[in-house]
């Protein structure tokens, strides 16, 4: 899904996908049969765990089941940087940084420093090259955060 | 042809990773496929996996769920100047609270930004965010000097994070 985040519509999901979500937020087994070993966890069987995180995928409750990496591991270097932008210049300035298909997200907050985004390259020198580019084109000063300590990360929602 | 004396193909973290970072298949044997796709054993899939577990290369094998369809539509980033000498220290206690899902030592920037310490938190409603905004307030007591939550008001941009050769990363939030 893209655009405007949208609420919970109940008819999404039922309670047997609400406990495979919950169930399989970490621990998938590491084994030859993982879906039907999940499955019997769950008191399911394994055609339809499959049936039902394949319904999940495609309906983008779940964005993806499998490993989740830290960006580190694959290699990249993610930087967040925001911009005061203002509000006549916003769609234009928008325009200019998601232009620049380093930047993997970029979100309006209610903030004088009311434009965040993340710019992702496999090299630090690039990185900072397209926010000293994205400074220029502007004009508007770029506040540069990189992660100094990464002291947890995942999203453990319960659905 | 198969040469019966073929070595096995090395397995590369890279080519482990871009296999499976959009997601491990939705067959009855995931790992004997993407061991197949790359021509090395099914162990030799499962034991780099765990070894990256273990290693924390992988933070957890199973559902990653789109938040917003949860039903957690109140995001915010809320930020906060901690006392130096205790940020790492309560860093981590608010890291592990169960609604902080990033959580970031970043620097100041003299003039322009004060927070060093990011955690984005997740509710129902801004209500319930605000209050998980407490709770984080509270926990950081007498080494805090200051704070704020800045709410998304508009996803202007989200492609993931990509490398090359490799499909998009969607992020969790």
């Amino acid at each position: 899904m893209t655009g405007l985040p949208h609420g919970h519509d109940p008819r999404d999901y039922d309670d047997i996908d609400r406990a495979i979500i919950n169930g399989l937020l970490d621990g998938f087994p590491l084994s030859p049969r993982p879906y039907a070993e999940a499955a019997a966890a769950l008191g399911l069987d394994e055609a339809t765990l499959l049936a039902r995180l394949k319904s999940l995928l495609d309906h983008g409750v779940l964005t993806r089941f499998g490993p989740l990496y830290r960006p580190e591991s694959i290699g990249g270097l993610a930087i967040l940087a925001a911009l005061s932008v203002p509000e006549e210049r916003f769609d234009d300035v928008t325009a200019t940084v998601n232009a620049y298909p380093e930047v993997a997200h970029n979100y309006q907050r209610e903030h004088r420093w009311n434009m965040w985004f993340v710019v992702a390259t496999s090299t630090p020198e690039r990185a900072w090259a397209v926010l000293a580019e994205i400074e220029a084109a502007t004009g508007l000063t770029v506040v540069a955060l990189p992660k100094e300590h990464e002291f947890f990360l995942d999203l453990r929602l319960t659905a | 042809m198969t040469d019966p004396l073929r070595t096995e193909a090395v397995l590369t973290d890279q080519a482990l990773i871009a296999a499976t970072e959009g997601g491990l298949p939705l067959s009855p044997t995931p790992y004997a496929d993407i061991a197949a796709r790359l021509g090395v054993s099914e162990a030799a899939v499962t034991d780099r996996l765990r070894a990256m577990l273990a290693d924390g290369r992988i933070r957890r094998i199973g559902a990653v769920p789109n938040h917003y369809r949860l039903g957690y539509t109140a995001n915010g980033m809320t930020v906060w100047d901690v006392a130096d000498d205790r940020v790492m220290e309560l860093g981590a206690a608010v890291g592990q609270l169960p609604f902080v899902s990033h959580c970031y030592l970043r620097p100041r920037v003299p003039g322009l930004w004060s927070y060093t310490l990011f955690a984005m938190v997740h509710g129902r409603s801004r209500t319930e965010t605000d209050a998980h905004a407490a709770t984080i307030r509270a926990l950081l007591g007498d080494a805090l000097r200051g704070g704020e939550i800045l709410y998304s008001t508009r996803v202007l941009k989200k492609t993931g994070i990509r490398t090359a050769g490799r499909q998009p990363v969607k992020e969790t939030s």
